[in-house]
This record gives structure tokens, C-alpha cells and sequence, in this order.
């Protein structure tokens, strides 16, 4: 019978050490052991990017992998991505932009363009298109997502009321 | 969903991986190879695969990377996707390899999928089979009895299957340089996220509006990749011209037998091998 396996890994800046299954995916791993269940399972099958969490700062499927596989690596969820109660800019502008309507993509949405933003940091509107084409939106809500995201590489920064600065104002509904 | 229950192992070096390999093929017991896993945990998790033992390559950092030789660059088996598409070094001597990487799955996928992994798991419409058979790689294997060379011409040998034998590991790839080639991957998926339909890799060279040299591998056109040689016969010699090209590429089909399945039919896809062919070596050769 397979025994479990000893793994030590940094999730959202706090470190865990745990024995788990081999065959536990790493998604169910943030789910059900740490209760981190701002990360979501939408297709199971690699398709959807709702599963989309940062190892050592690159986009990955977390559904797609072994929690066996992050051993002596470093996770960051959605539930990591908020710095001292203020929303990361990505999900202050997809607040803004309306860039969600049922919310299911979300998180995977803002795990893959901040992976994005990381690789290219002013990417053209073809490049935020081609660099999200791992997460589905089924409520088709594509446009501003584009628009949340290029207004981040835009620079545009929202105060609490949703009023933009520090760039021309670009981002939001079209 | 959730995969059989399995034993796992991490070795850090190739000597052990090796070893473990000997030890269950003693044992009777079937032993997959975790490379990125974006193929083999999908399997898994349908069960269509439920090894008794999962070896993870992800703590053998010497088989990771792209290193420049005399006339070739050695890539390690487990550089990522992502790395291939974005390494300078390919992008100067392997542009066909670099394009081609880019075009694999989605980012997440490139960040995790390995070069070799893919290579290794020989699907007929995986992208990276067809350029590095293009190129005339040599693939480095591992084994009980020390190191084997195995050329990209003898490496795939059908649906999902490879020279590397059960004891085997590959270890690097090889490939020749062609630095100053153009190249192009042209692929064909019916939306954003499939596998590939078709696709036609091309690599040219041009001197005085002549294409002197040409290499072309076909995607999904069999149970393996194929080098489209009629073309590449065709277009040697011949101008860089609209119309070369055209003649050329309508010979991408020849000799081939592409299956039929829900996306085309076989003479759907040689009529696709053609457009594709042309579409890539027009853009190969900056027309």
C-alpha cells in the first residue's frame, strides 16, 4: 500500500509540514487541509485555470499536480495576494472593471495575470488574450477581464470609491 | 477526481532513478515517470494509468537547462516549455524549437510541462515531436548499460511510443544549431485551447532568393511525425516566390495516411497539411 510522504511547503507566506497521500492533488491539498478554499476546482481536466495558484511565482494548475510535487517550494494562493487588508491591484481592478460576473473564474483569472504581469509587464491587449487562454470565463465576461488587467499594466490605480488616477483612464466597461 | 493510489519516490540523481527502475522491473511492478506530469496526472486521474510506483524527476536539477556546444545545443529533459519558448539561446540557433514551445497548451501548462516529457510521451498531436524531428535531433538515453544515442528518425516508433525502453531514461536532446534559418510552427485547432488538428513546422534557408535548404516536420499527420520531404525536395533550388512555395507545399501530403477522427477526416487533413505547409514556410521565409 502507498505510504504517505513528509512535505514541507510555504503557502501564502506560512510554512506547513505535513504527511499526506502521494496521490493527493495540490489542490485538494490547499482545500481540504489548510482550508485555503478561495482556490477553486472547476473542470478537474487542466482546462479551466480556476485551480490556477503561483509555484515559486509562475502560474501553475493546481489541479495538475502532485501536493507532493510542492515539497521545499513556495505556493501563493488567491488568499495570499492581499497585503495588510488592501486588496492586490488586480483585485481592486476587477472589482472596478466589473471584470466577474458569477466569480467562479476569478480566482484562477487573477493568479494567471499576475503570473502574466510578472513575464510582460506592458502587454498588449492580444498578449493579456493569448497569456489567459489557460482560464475560462463561462459567463463569457472576457472583455473586462482585458480591460482589468491592461489597466493594472496601464498603471491606473483606484481610490476606495472607484475613482481612477495616475493614468489616463483607459480601463473599465466599454 | 482523483488518482489510483500509488507509491512515490524523488531521487536527485539519475544513478537512482536508474536503480529504482531495475528494482521494479525485477519487482513485476509498473513505474511511470513524473516528468511535468500535464499529460500523466490527467491519465492518472481517469485511471487510464494506475502505476504501482510514480519516480518524480522534479529534484534532478542536472537534467534541467540549455547549454551551447560547438555546433549544437544540449537541452536538459526536463527544461520546462516556458524556458524554451523564452530562452535566448534557442531564439538565436533554434527559432523553429522556440515558436514551437510557445504554441504548447496554455501558460500554466508551459510553466509545469517539460521539453523531454513531451518528447517522451509521443502523443501524435503534441507540438514539439514533429520541429525536433525537423531539426535531426540525437536523443540522449540513460540506462543499465550506460549511455545510448538514438536519432530523432528512429525515436518515435508510434501512437505513444518511443525508443526509450523500460530501464531507459532520456536524459538531454541535442540539437544542431541552425542559426540564421527562418522558421515557423503553423497550427490548426478549431479554438484556443486543442490539440493540435495539423500542424506543419518549417525551417528555410534563403540565399540570393533561392531557398537552399529546407527541413519540414508534419504534426498528427500518422501515428508519428513525418518529415513532408517531397516538399522540402520541392522547394530546394526553386525561388521564394508565391508560387514556388504554393506548388511545393501542395506535395505535404504525400506519402501520408492521417487517421480520421471527430475533428477531420484523413482527406480533410492532407488538404490541411498543404495550407498549413504553405502558410509556414511563407512565414518561415518572411513572405
Amino acid at each position: 500500500m502507498a505510504s504517505s510522504k513528509n512535505i514541507t511547503v510555504e503557502v501564502d507566506g506560512a510554512n506547513y509540514n505535513d504527511d499526506v497521500e502521494p496521490r493527493l492533488l495540490l489542490v485538494q491539498y490547499l482545500r481540504e487541509r489548510l482550508g485555503k478554499t478561495g482556490t477553486l476546482i472547476g473542470c478537474d481536466t487542466t482546462n479551466c485555470g480556476a485551480c490556477t495558484v503561483h509555484l515559486d511565482g509562475v502560474s501553475v494548475k493546481s489541479c495538475t499536480m502532485l501536493a507532493v510535487q510542492a515539497d521545499g517550494h513556495k505556493v501563493t494562493t488567491i488568499e495570499g495576494m492581499a497585503q495588510d487588508g488592501k486588496l492586490h491591484p488586480l483585485q481592486e481592478a476587477f472589482h472596478q472593471c466589473h471584470a466577474l460576473q458569477c466569480g467562479f473564474c476569478t480566482p484562477g483569472m487573477i493568479m494567471a495575470s499576475a503570473s502574466l504581469l510578472t513575464e510582460n509587464q506592458h502587454p498588449t491587449e492580444k498578449e493579456i488574450r493569448e497569456g489567459l487562454e489557460g482560464n475560462l470565463c463561462r459567463c463569457t465576461g472576457y472583455q473586462n477581464i482585458v480591460a482589468a488587467v491592461k489597466s493594472v499594466a496601464d498603471g491606473v490605480e483606484y481610490d476606495d470609491s472607484g475613482v481612477q488616477s495616475g493614468a489616463d483612464k483607459t480601463a473599465g466597461v466599454s | 477526481m482523483i488518482p489510483s493510489a500509488f507509491d512515490y519516490a524523488a531521487p536527485s540523481t539519475v544513478e537512482e532513478v536508474l536503480a529504482m527502475l531495475a528494482a521494479a522491473e525485477s519487482a513485476g511492478d509498473e513505474v511511470k515517470l513524473l516528468a511535468g506530469g500535464q499529460s500523466l496526472l490527467p491519465v492518472m486521474k481517469l485511471r487510464m494509468a494506475d502505476p504501482a510506483l510514480v519516480i518524480d524527476l522534479g529534484k534532478i536539477s542536472e537534467l534541467v537547462g540549455v547549454s551551447e556546444q560547438e555546433d549544437t545545443l544540449l537541452i536538459g529533459a526536463m527544461t520546462p516549455h516556458h524556458e524554451i519558448a523564452t530562452n535566448a539561446l534557442l531564439a538565436k540557433h533554434l527559432p523553429l524549437l522556440h515558436k514551437a514551445a510557445a504554441t504548447v497548451a496554455d501558460p500554466q501548462v508551459r510553466h509545469r510541462g517539460t521539453f523531454g516529457g513531451a518528447l517522451v510521451h509521443a502523443d501524435p498531436a503534441g507540438d514539439m515531436p514533429a520541429p525536433v524531428l525537423a531539426t535531426g535531433a540525437t536523443f540522449i538515453l540513460a540506462g543499465p548499460r550506460g549511455e545510448r544515442r538514438v536519432e530523432a528518425s528512429d525515436f518515435f516508433q508510434g501512437y505513444f511510443t518511443t525508443a526509450v525502453a523500460d530501464d531507459e531514461i532520456l536524459t538531454h536532446i541535442q540539437v544542431p544549431k541552425f542559426t540564421g534559418w527562418g522558421a515557423h510552427y503553423e497550427k490548426f485547432t478549431r479554438v484556443a485551447q486543442q490539440w493540435s488538428i495539423v500542424a506543419v513546422a518549417a525551417m528555410v534557408k534563403i540565399e540570393d532568393g533561392t531557398f537552399t535548404r529546407a527541413r519540414l516536420g508534419l504534426t498528427n499527420m500518422a501515428s508519428t511525425p513525418l518529415r513532408a520531404t517531397a516538399v522540402e525536395q520541392a522547394l530546394v533550388g526553386s525561388n521564394a516566390t508565391l508560387e514556388s512555395i504554393t506548388a511545393a507545399c501542395s506535395l505535404a501530403a504525400e506519402g501520408t495516411e492521417p487517421a480520421s477522427d471527430l475533428n477531420g477526416d484523413s482527406t480533410y487533413r492532407k488538404h490541411l497539411s498543404t495550407v498549413l505547409a504553405k502558410r509556414a514556410v511563407l512565414a518561415a521565409a518572411g513572405l
